[in-house]
């Protein structure tokens, strides 16, 4: 195979106050016509950098600073704006993490589909609408000849990054950057895109960058596999040389993140009062019914995990129990104690017993306040404690959250890493000393890595202080590897609920058990096995069966 | 019901209680001016019999209460009263003068139009001109072009009026006798010579309104330009102009609309200066002095006028941002 891509000893520097800080030391990258490389490494490793520096281009207050880029005998470096934007689009395709934003919202998907072909003269824009047509089809989008006058908002999630990998395909490029185009995704919604876009990189015989970083995502897409570390490279192996014999310690880590497994607790006693329990609530937003009469119960001292595409009614069930949304029918009981359904009629110890740590620590914390104001305003204003006893107090959260207050006390929020964001939205919810905590996807935007930092912590605080917690998740690792009881969601109704270890045996109701095979495996072979399992067909109609 | 006309007629429910609430504040505000009509007519040496009678016969004994419902009334009927100082003084003695020249509306509605017409000139030059400047600073940001766009509107926007009416009279008039510097218009005038004698102040407005749209513009397309679509433009391969222009201006038109909206009003309600300068028969300078005679019913009907026509073109400026919308348009 002849080579495609070259890369050469590539320093990339981004810009933050007044200052030069490298982001890639010196990465040589090769590709070759048809192969897949996949790029992985945490957030902050470089790897979406790296993806955009192949098509020799870098956002604002990035450069390129040394190094070259050799596509197909230009070298993109020192290539005019004109001679690359000639290439852009053309021959070197991106597909975006987030296609709901990557997609213009003020133009029809057809009309941002065409433009490619019609600029670059490829096509006409005749020919090129039914190009799209027949693009959309083969990536499995239901009425292909229709969804693209449609308006990217009209579109769900899955079925635009399909869209865009179409799109990225319009003028038949020799390479694709895919940047994190599942990661977005619900796992079942993530297989039908992964699948299609497999198959289509397959049959154009398309080279492909594919930047993740999910191991077992990059196992069933790449032929050979890049581990990048803040800027540096780790290690460069065959998909199943690195799978089965990774050199480096930071690849093994990578691999074994998934290992966290708290040991089984005692079942509960079947007499014991749940410390909440949520019986036959129905809710709405306006006049749609969103939640269908749910009930369970969340023990002392246990954790229950929520489980559910997006949509399925799980934040819904937590605004109920905080009072944020009352049902229209059925109740919310804390300790045997029916909770009033409004939070404004809550007094002040009930609310203290529940609180909330939220999925992006980066909104939920004042960027204006230190992490002393904002730890200490709970403590003030649930314990009544002042001056010297509340920084006691403070000093006392952070230090059970293993960050060090002497350290951490004036930092602002701005200052931590998103672990540690995190950590003090856990602190801030252990402030008010509450029984229960909703978790509502707090490792869902962190690393593998620290995502398992902030799991143990929090199984750690509920062995000490004996709290519950009702933990919202889509990602079912996380619910093998903390709850007790897990409940499983679907359009606003429990399909299943029970004791971990039976929801992770057979037999499953079959929602529980398409969700279960969805989630990838390190297998390379997974998605293959699993595709032949349920027939492509079954995809297809998956995916037609949401759009009705 | 659509959502789209539902908001519409919503904002338009919104738009006639502005008014109403408007109208009141209209007319205790005039009521509250010092002295009136009957004092400001007679002069010092008035007796105050004299006042009195006058008063009785304008209706101005009556309560204000009673006088604003009465005004309210005739408003509403399209009836905005008669002109105290056109009024047939003929009448205090008993004979009818028989004619509506006194109307308000008779005298205000030429006044009207050629402000109308003066703002719908100044319109046509500054609007475009001002969103292509935008559009091209956006497009060359940082360059020398895009600060000297920015000095050169800045400069103009911080001139007081009349120095630019002077200045460009000083240029176009009296230096290059290219165009008249007296606006002098009356009813009858062709459309070409009209639109000649109109041009110089519709000039000197360009140049005090360009600023504001043209910065708005430049701001809200640049603030626009860090998101992910922009960004897929770019690596589309598509060329800076069209990543502007296609891409987002669409997204960026509900602030420049406002804005434009904004400036618009301002060009009805607002010209007092230039009208003066230019000896241009508009609107502005009625007000001005039915002010300083206290003719209370061509006021009212004046600040009336302006009120719509800031709540008018606010509405519009709003409907345009939500059609501007397509997630309104075309709901999932």
């Amino acid at each position: 195979m002849s080579r495609l891509l070259t890369m050469t000893d590539v320093w990339i520097e981004g810009r933050a106050d007044e200052v030069w800080n490298p982001i890639i030391n010196g990465i040589n990258l090769h590709l070759d016509k048809g192969e897949v490389l996949g790029l992985i490494g945490e957030s902050g490793a470089g790897k979406s950098t790296m993806g955009l520096a192949a098509m020799g281009f870098c956002r604002d207050g990035v450069r390129i600073s040394k190094g070259a880029v050799d596509f197909d005998g230009i070298d993109l470096l020192k290539a005019s704006a004109g001679r690359k934007r000639a290439l852009l689009g053309k021959r070197i395709a991106y597909v975006a993490q987030s296609a709901a934003a990557s997609f213009n919202p003020a133009h029809r998907i057809i009309d941002q589909h065409t433009e490619g072909p019609v600029q670059h003269s490829v096509m006409s824009r005749s020919e090129s609408e039914r190009d799209a047509m027949e693009l959309y089809a083969k990536l499995r989008l239901p009425h292909p000849e229709e969804i693209g006058f449609r308006y990217p908002h009209q579109v769900s999630g899955g079925q635009l990054q399909r869209a865009m990998t179409a799109m990225a395909m319009s003028c038949r490029p020799d390479l694709i950057i895919f940047d994190e185009p599942t990661t977005a995704l619900d796992v079942t919604t993530q297989i039908e895109v992964l699948a299609s876009i497999r198959d289509i990189v397959t049959q154009f015989g398309t080279a492909a960058i594919y930047i993740t970083h999910d191991l077992a995502v990059v196992a069933q897409m790449a032929d050979r596999i890049k581990v990048l570390l803040r800027g540096d490279e780790v290690e460069t192996a065959e998909t199943r040389t690195m799978l089965s014999h990774p050199k480096e310690d930071y690849t093994k880590s990578l691999w074994a993140v998934r290992d966290f497994v708290r040991p089984a607790k005692p079942a509960v006693h079947t007499s014991a009062t749940p410390v909440v329990s949520v019986q036959g609530v129905t809710a709405a937003y306006g006049k749609v019914d969103v939640l269908h009469e749910v009930s369970f119960d969340i023990h002392a001292g246990r954790t229950v995990a929520v489980v559910g595409e997006s949509g399925s009614g799980k934040s819904t069930a937590a605004r109920c129990i905080t009072g944020l949304l009352p049902p229209r029918a059925g109740v919310i009981e804390f300790d045997g104690v029916v909770l009033p359904a409004d939070y404004r009629k809550r007094n002040k110890a009930q609310l203290r017993q529940a609180q909330m740590i939220y999925q992006m620590a980066d909104t939920a914390l004042n960027p204006r306040k230190t992490i002393g104001e904002i730890i200490g305003r709970p403590v003030q204003f649930y314990m009544g404690l002042r001056g010297r006893e509340k920084r006691r107090r403070v000093e006392e959260l952070l230090d059970q959250i293993e960050l060090p207050a002497g350290q951490y006390f004036e930092r602002l929020p701005s200052e931590l890493s998103g672990g540690q964001k995190q950590r003090i939205g856990i602190a801030r919810a252990l402030a008010a000393e509450p029984k229960f905590i909703i978790c509502d996807e707090v490792t869902s935007a962190l690393d593998q890595l620290v995502a398992e930092g902030i799991l143990k912590l929090l199984a750690r605080l509920q062995d000490e202080l004996h709290l519950s917690y009702m933990f919202i998740t889509h990602d079912l690792a996380t619910v093998r590897s903390i709850a007790d009881e897990v409940v499983v969601m679907k359009d606003g109704q429990v399909v299943e609920q029970g004791p971990k270890a039976e929801m992770f045996t057979p037999p499953h109701h079959p929602y529980t058990d398409l969700l279960l095979s969805s989630v990838p495996e390190m297998d390379p072979d997974w998605l293959d096995t699993l595709l032949a399992e349920r027939g492509i067909d079954n995809i297809g109609d998956a995916a037609i069966n949401k759009i009705d | 019901m659509s959502p789209v006309l539902k908001i519409i007629l919503q904002r338009l429910g919104l738009g006639l209680v502005t008014l109403f609430v408007v109208s009141i504040l209209i007319f205790a505000a005039v009521n509250m001016l010092p002295g009136d009509f009957a004092q400001a007519i007679l002069g010092q040496g008035a007796t105050p019999e004299a006042v009195a009678a006058i008063r009785r016969d304008l209706g101005l004994d009556q309560p204000p209460v009673t006088r604003y419902f009465l005004w309210l009334a005739g408003a509403l009927q399209g009836d905005l009263g008669n002109s105290f100082a056109q009024a047939n003084f003929a009448s205090f003695v008993g004979a009818d003068s028989g004619g509506s020249a006194a109307s308000v509306a008779k005298q205000i509605a030429p006044r009207f139009w050629n402000t109308m017409f003066l703002a719908g000139v100044t319109a046509v030059i500054a609007v475009p001109f001002a969103v292509i400047l935008g559009i091209l600073a956006a497009l060359y940001r940082n360059s020398a072009f895009d600060k000297f766009a920015n000095i050169f509107t800045l400069t103009s926007i911080s001139s007081p009026e009349f120095f630019l009416a002077y200045v460009l009279i000083l240029f176009l008039a009296v230096l290059n006798p290219w165009l008249p510097s007296l606006s002098n218009i009356y009813i009858g005038m062709g459309f070409g010579e009209r639109l000649e004698k109109t041009l110089l102040p519709a000039l000197t407005l360009t140049l005090v309104v360009t600023a504001h749209m043209m910065r708005m513009t430049r701001a809200a397309i640049i603030n626009l330009l860090a998101s992910p679509y922009i960004e897929m433009a770019r690596l589309k391969g598509m060329s800076p102009m069209r990543v502007i222009v296609r891409h987002a201006l669409p997204n960026a038109l509900a602030p420049i609309i406002n804005v434009v909206a904004l400036n618009l009003a301002y060009l009805i309600t607002g010209v007092v200066v230039v009208e003066v300068v230019f000896v241009y028969p508009g609107i502005g300078q009625l007000f001005v002095d039915s002010v300083k005679i206290r003719d209370i019913p061509v006021v009212q009907a004046c600040c009336l006028i302006f009120a719509a026509a800031y709540i008018l073109l606010n509405l519009t400026a709003d409907i345009m941002s939500i059609l501007s919308n397509p997630r309104l348009r075309h709901p999932k």
